[in-house]
């Protein structure tokens, strides 16, 4: 399993590299290239742009700049941020926690709701409960997640309010309360509206699909044997038709890791969430190149990383799957 | 003849699903409202500054914004951006997709290798990230066409969800291309592309019809997020998108701001979904609708 990971790392150098080839020629391929915002500033001067060019290798041919970004990054080198002339690694590397907090708080979320609805969904399929979570994941996938943050915060920061203390019931926006030590309650706190708005439309898709997966495995034949040989209901279900149920399903979450990290952008936009997304929405608007690429690249390996473990994950779940 | 007859069954079980039904009539109204913006009393930019923040009445359907624009005649020209990026970027999706699925699930070798590995490329990028970058380097580019943020953004949505349908429809290759019609076909002399176009893909249209409604949502979706985070179809071209990011700012003195922008979006995403579960139905023969 161990030489099986390896192996995976190892195959996924080629998209990280097909990745980093084509964003750093979006970026370069701009007219003015990554100075673009600096040269309609009519405060500077050509000179100086010329220097900072020189400065930044700009003048140099595109291939050897990419060489020499591709090293600098090996090493563990992003750049310096234009904007506040600090190394893009060490902003980044401040907000990966707080990033993979939201994420991780809100894929749990998704799957303690999702995972039981989706079973009992299929245990009684067409029945009062079966159509109302089919109404609410209709809904639920159709929201848009920015949306849903906003009403969210007009709700429960905005309308309602903590009827003891007269304050909001719970905080439009940041990680925890100024002026006050970071306790784990007061981050949950702070956790309650984002991680909602985050995980409803995952809750909807991940337990839609279980359901309909889970009908699917009921047809088998190891379903009808199981209950031919007098197992009970219960252990037909957990033991032989979730487990199998449950593999596309990892395929399906492994697929959609991106959309965790873009709707995580929407997020931490709205709720002022210092993560990755907000860095990344930040820099995006005032052109700040060298932090939106490593951002970009620091997400990828995230996904591709993540992908792997789902990989391997995969196999303790069917013992089918050999990794040879 | 069986094919009409094979398209009047779909159509028939694509009916029986209600929702599907109320959906499409739905979303045609909403196409015929959006279509027929112009008709309205008011223009989507004219500004009346003293009428602003006016909360909704029976002049103004869906009340004013910080300019004094009506929010009504705002939203329905939003709606023709939001089904027009939706449709072409899904079309342009679906059509590079299918080629890069078909050719890849019926020829396999080196060359579904090689596409794959691009596909699989592409599945693992951050996908708003990316969409942002490109959109706002793509816009710097000195070609005419790219001037106009509109087809920025339909052009950016289709080269990043087109791996999806390519999956799909390389699945459905690989499965169709083994089977008994089609060895019968080739060995009747039947070329490649007429086996792949004439007697393979009509055999996917349910699943790609299916797929496509998924993509057109969530571009419709994806556009108006681009907007709202300012980096899609560009001021002061009305969008839901933008209309949604005007409201943030302004949402604790007038929340119906942010109001109908949202719901708007979400009303035709819901239509799209419920059209792609009835088609899903439809082309499906072992459902069987409960009378």
């Amino acid at each position: 399993m161990a030489s099986y990971g390896l192996r995976r790392l190892i195959q996924s150098i080629p998209i990280l590299f097909i990745l980093s080839v084509m964003l750093f020629f979006i970026v370069r391929a701009a007219p003015g290239g990554p100075l673009s915002a600096a040269a309609r500033n009519p405060n500077v001067s050509k000179e100086q742009i010329e220097l900072l060019k020189k400065q930044l290798g700009l003048d140099q041919p595109l291939p050897v700049q990419y060489v020499r970004w591709m090293g600098d990054m090996l090493r563990g080198d992003l750049g310096d941020s234009i904007k506040f002339r600090r190394p893009v690694a060490e902003m980044i590397a401040e907000r990966i926690p707080n990033t993979l907090i939201l994420v991780g708080v809100s894929f749990l979320v998704t799957l303690l709701i999702a995972l039981p609805v989706g079973i009992l969904s299929a245990r009684k399929p067409y029945s009062w409960f079966d159509y109302l979570a089919t109404t609410l994941t209709f809904i639920g996938q159709s929201v848009p997640v920015y949306w849903l943050g906003l009403a969210l915060i007009l709700v429960f920061y905005v309308g309602i309010k903590n009827p003891l203390t007269g304050l909001p019931l719970f905080p439009a926006g940041g990680m925890r309360t100024v002026g006050q030590d970071t306790t784990l309650l007061d981050l949950l706190w702070h956790l309650v509206l984002p991680v909602t708005a985050l995980s409803a439309g995952w809750t909807a898709w991940y337990s839609r699909f279980l359901r309909s997966s889970l009908l699917d495995v009921l047809h088998e034949d190891y379903i009808r044997t199981a209950r031919a040989k007098g197992l009970v209901e219960n252990l037909v279900y957990y033991r032989h038709a979730l487990r199998n149920a449950i593999l596309p399903l990892v395929t399906l979450i492994a697929l959609d890791l991106p959309s965790l990290f873009a709707g995580a952008l929407f997020i931490e936009t709205i709720f002022a969430w210092p993560g990755m997304g907000r860095l990344f929405w930040d820099a995006a608007r005032g052109r700040d190149y060298p932090v939106l690429l490593g951002v970009v690249m620091i997400d990828a390996v995230l996904i591709v990383g993540c992908n792997i473990l789902a990989d391997l994950f995969y196999g303790l779940l069917d013992p089918r799957v050999k990794y040879d | 003849m069986i094919e009409r007859d094979l398209a009047a069954v779909i159509l028939r079980r694509f009916f029986k699903h209600r929702m599907a039904g109320l959906a499409i009539i739905t979303l045609l109204l909403l196409a015929a409202l959006s279509f027929g913006a112009s008709f309205s009393a008011y223009s989507p930019t004219g500004q009346e500054p003293a009428n602003n923040f006016k909360p909704p009445s029976a002049e103004h359907w869906f009340g004013t914004d910080e300019l004094g624009r009506d929010i009504f005649t705002r939203i329905l020209y939003g709606g023709r951006i939001s089904l027009l990026v939706g449709l072409v970027s899904t079309l342009l999706s679906i059509g590079l997709g299918v080629t890069v699925g078909a050719l890849s699930g019926y020829y396999g070798g080196w060359l579904d290798n090689l596409l794959m590995r691009i596909t699989d490329a592409f599945l693992t990028f951050p996908t708003v990230f990316v969409l942002i970058l490109l959109s706002s380097f793509l816009r710097e580019l000195p070609l005419p066409w790219l001037k106009n943020s509109v087809v920025v953004v339909i052009v950016i949505i289709a080269a990043l969800s087109w791996m999806w349908p390519a999956r799909l429809v390389r699945s459905l290759f690989i499965t169709l291309r083994e089977r008994d019609f089609i060895s019968a076909t080739r060995a009747l002399g039947g070329s490649d592309a007429r086996i792949i176009l004439v007697h393979i893909l009509p055999n996917c249209i349910g699943p790609i019809l299916v797929s496509a409604t998924l993509q057109m949502a969530s571009a419709i979706i994806t556009e108006s997020g681009l907007s709202y985070l300012g980096f899609g179809v560009q001021p002061p071209t009305p969008t839901w998108g933008a209309i949604l990011s005007t409201a943030q700012v302004h949402v604790f003195r007038s929340p119906w701001l942010a109001l109908f922008p949202g719901l708007m979006i979400f009303i035709t995403v819901m239509t799209i979904n419920y059209i792609g579960d009835g088609l899903r139905d439809a082309f499906d023969p072992y459902v069987i609708h409960p009378k």
